[in-house]
């Protein structure tokens, strides 16, 4: 593999997997959200 | 409203700082363009110590106060250390190969502590899981995260203590704060690079450490279940209920 294909899976790797993350936790946050107790603020 | 916000910079500056990193630096003269994944790969190991030493101070904080928020921050701030340590270790593999011929060396201190940083924060992690007693579960996390920061500042002197494959510190070494003689758009790119990443760090520590209320939450709500459930239990037959009160929370599960 070429020096630009590394650039690209490791930009890709690092960029993709935060974004990935970002989802991820949103998803589990809405649906933890769902479950919460009245009263409660999350924060 | 503000966290939105905040996540949309984030967006906006990780987008525009990889731009500049792929498109608006010349290619280093000696590594070519593989030397472009130090930006994000720096910018990740940085944060990886950020993350593991706000976990150290929130375990330490959880210890002096009993205050509950100061684990929700431990956690938060040791699960976005593992993905940022995982990234760290993706980026320097994917840039070790073209210039060092190989994508690990275990001989290697600076890559050996790494993957042990990682392996100590995957398993504070997992140590969470064993108990369902937030204080007990917060005060085992707590040490265990003091402890395993131990591994924060091996990592990076590593590099000076030891022969290494890895280049030296790109920032705080021992006889310089920034490399002076880096060309000023390599520095623009790495420092722009780290403010973005800090940026998005700031917004998934927020958004995690919020999940971790909620999570508390939920289980503080469980464990009321259970409470309700046995004193009716006991309303209805007398005896008590206290065959009953781990059904809920294996439902819950």
């Amino acid at each position: 593999m070429s020096d630009v294909g590394y650039v690209i899976a490791g930009y890709g790797g690092i960029i993709g997997s935060l974004a990935v993350y970002a989802a991820l936790l949103l998803r589990r946050l809405a649906r933890a959200r769902q479950h919460r107790s009245p009263g409660d603020d999350g924060a | 409203m503000k966290t939105r916000i905040l996540g949309f910079a984030a967006l906006l500056a990780v987008a525009a700082a990889t731009l500049y990193g792929l498109f608006g630096v010349p290619a280093d003269l000696n590594q070519g363009d593989a030397q472009r994944i130090m930006y994000p790969h720096v910018s990740s190991a940085w944060l990886a110590y950020l993350s593991f030493g706000v976990t150290a101070l929130a375990g330490l904080g959880w210890l002096v106060r009993r205050d509950l928020r100061f684990d929700a921050v431990a956690v938060a701030s040791a699960e976005i250390g593992v993905l940022f340590t995982a990234l760290a270790i993706w980026g320097g593999m994917m840039w070790g190969r073209p210039v060092w011929g190989v994508f690990w060396q275990w001989d290697d201190p600076r890559l050996t502590t790494t993957a042990l940083l990682l392996a100590l924060y995957v398993g504070y992690l997992l140590l969470r899981r064993l108990s369902d007693d937030p204080a007990r579960r917060a005060t085992r996390a707590a040490v265990v995260g003091l402890v395993a920061a131990i591994d924060i500042p091996i990592v990076h002197f590593s590099v000076i203590w030891w022969r290494s494959l890895h280049q030296p510190p790109t920032f705080l070494s021992p006889d310089k704060i920034l490399n002076p003689s880096a060309p000023l758009q390599f520095v623009l790119a790495l420092v722009g690079m780290l403010a973005a990443f800090t940026l998005a760090w700031t917004w998934l520590l927020i958004r995690r450490y919020q999940l971790a209320r909620a999570e508390l939450a939920r289980e503080e709500a469980v464990r009321s279940g259970v409470v309700r459930s046995a004193r009716s239990v006991t309303t209805a037959n007398g005896e008590g209920g206290v065959a009953q009160p781990n059904a809920p929370v294996e439902a819950a599960r």
